[in-house]
């Protein structure tokens, strides 16, 4: 039960870092769930990450896979629901004031300040991965050939991630994995 | 634009899940935006584009993911308070689904060395999809050099020095906003 409280407060202090999107609350999510906690493993985190980044719907559902490691059933939805329903009802409530914001002079400093604080979490969220994930060259070379592909064409992501994979699976057959 | 197009009556709220679900069941690929712009200005007509992108840059400015913002402002648009609960979980349950049963496959087979060699080789995937994000998130918010200093002190007190994140997000952010504050128009 106890646990339980862990995670709804976890994942809804996390649910507050998600300026500009998921990804910029990756670092504390690393920092709560593999050191504080120890629900799971850098690696077990990676990997329900990168699998998150191949499910439907919003892009951080790994939530409930944590959740679900934690608590079964019970845990994953405590941990949907901390992490939906902060910003959730904050987004409710500001949609119905927007009227009234929208010509606010202080809004466009607060989009942009608050716009390049993200993109630096999300760099360290990358760096943070990345020292997981990118163990050697050839594994950095499938990051990097991911980014390019992403970067320069409009391909679904699902697919550039899908074939890292067996080609992680390849590096595996061959014995270089 | 599809402004001119005449637009839908408001759904039922059973319409109004069901249209989410199946958005939140086929947006694979996290271009969940792409696929709600599809959805609810051209296939249903709920919305015109005129709001559907006033909607989005709400759901931008606020913390929270876009996909779930946007569920509660489009479903609060259409049909209230329930409209927004409804479109939220049917943007949701698909995914929540999954990733349940993903963690519970994990534990039945996640230590297999076929399985671990997959998800080394999406997990190093993954982080060229961050980095995409990144730079796509930087190239619509970051317009002055100041801008990219605040990148990178962020990054480096996160990613290096440990300093913990809602202080690095309350002084870059504090530091960043006042940097960019509302200046009065100077007089002629």
């Amino acid at each position: 039960m106890k646990q339980l409280w862990d995670l709804a407060g976890v994942f809804a202090y996390l649910s507050l870092l998600t300026v500009g999107g998921g990804m910029a609350a990756l670092p504390e999510l690393k920092e709560l769930t593999v050191n504080t906690y120890q629900w799971v493993s850098f690696p077990e985190l990676l990997h329900f990450y990168s699998l998150g980044q191949l499910s439907p719907g919003p892009n951080m559902m790994m939530v409930a896979s944590i959740g679900a490691v934690v608590g079964h059933i019970p845990g994953a939805i405590v941990a949907l629901v901390a992490f939906f329903l902060p910003t959730g009802l904050l987004t409710f409530a500001v949609g119905r004031l927007w009227t009234h914001l929208a010509t606010w002079r202080w809004r466009p400093a607060i989009q942009t300040g608050l716009g390049s604080v993200a993109v630096g979490l999300v760099l360290a969220g990358a760096i943070i991965m990345g020292r997981g994930a990118i163990t050697d060259l050839f594994y950095g070379a499938i990051g990097l050939a991911v980014f390019l592909l992403l970067w320069r064409t409009k391909i679904n992501p699902a697919y550039p991630i899908i074939v890292s994979g067996l080609i992680g699976m390849g590096m595996h057959y061959f014995g270089l994995g | 634009m599809s402004d001119t197009q005449e637009l839908a009556p408001p759904p039922s709220l059973g319409r109004l899940f069901w249209v989410f679900l199946v958005m939140g069941a086929t947006s694979l690929g996290g271009g969940v935006v792409a696929y709600l712009r599809t959805g609810l200005v051209i296939r249903q007509r709920w919305l015109d584009d005129l709001t559907f992108v006033e909607l989005l840059s709400i759901s931008q400015t606020l913390p929270g993911l876009n996909a779930t913002n946007m569920s509660i402002l489009v479903g609060d648009r259409l049909r209230g308070g329930m409209g927004a609960f409804v479109a939220t979980i049917g943007m949701c349950l698909p995914g929540a689904i999954l990733m349940t049963g993903a963690a519970f496959a994990y534990g039945i087979g996640g230590d297999d060395p076929w399985s671990k060699a997959f998800l080394h080789g999406i997990a190093a995937g993954a982080v060229g999809l961050i980095v995409v994000v990144m730079v796509q998130l930087g190239a619509k918010v970051l317009k002055t050099p100041a801008d990219y200093l605040f990148v990178v002190a962020t990054a480096a007190a996160v990613a290096f020095f440990k300093v913990s994140v809602p202080i690095v997000l309350l002084a870059a952010g504090a530091i960043a906003i006042w940097w960019h504050r509302p200046r009065d128009k100077s007089p002629p």
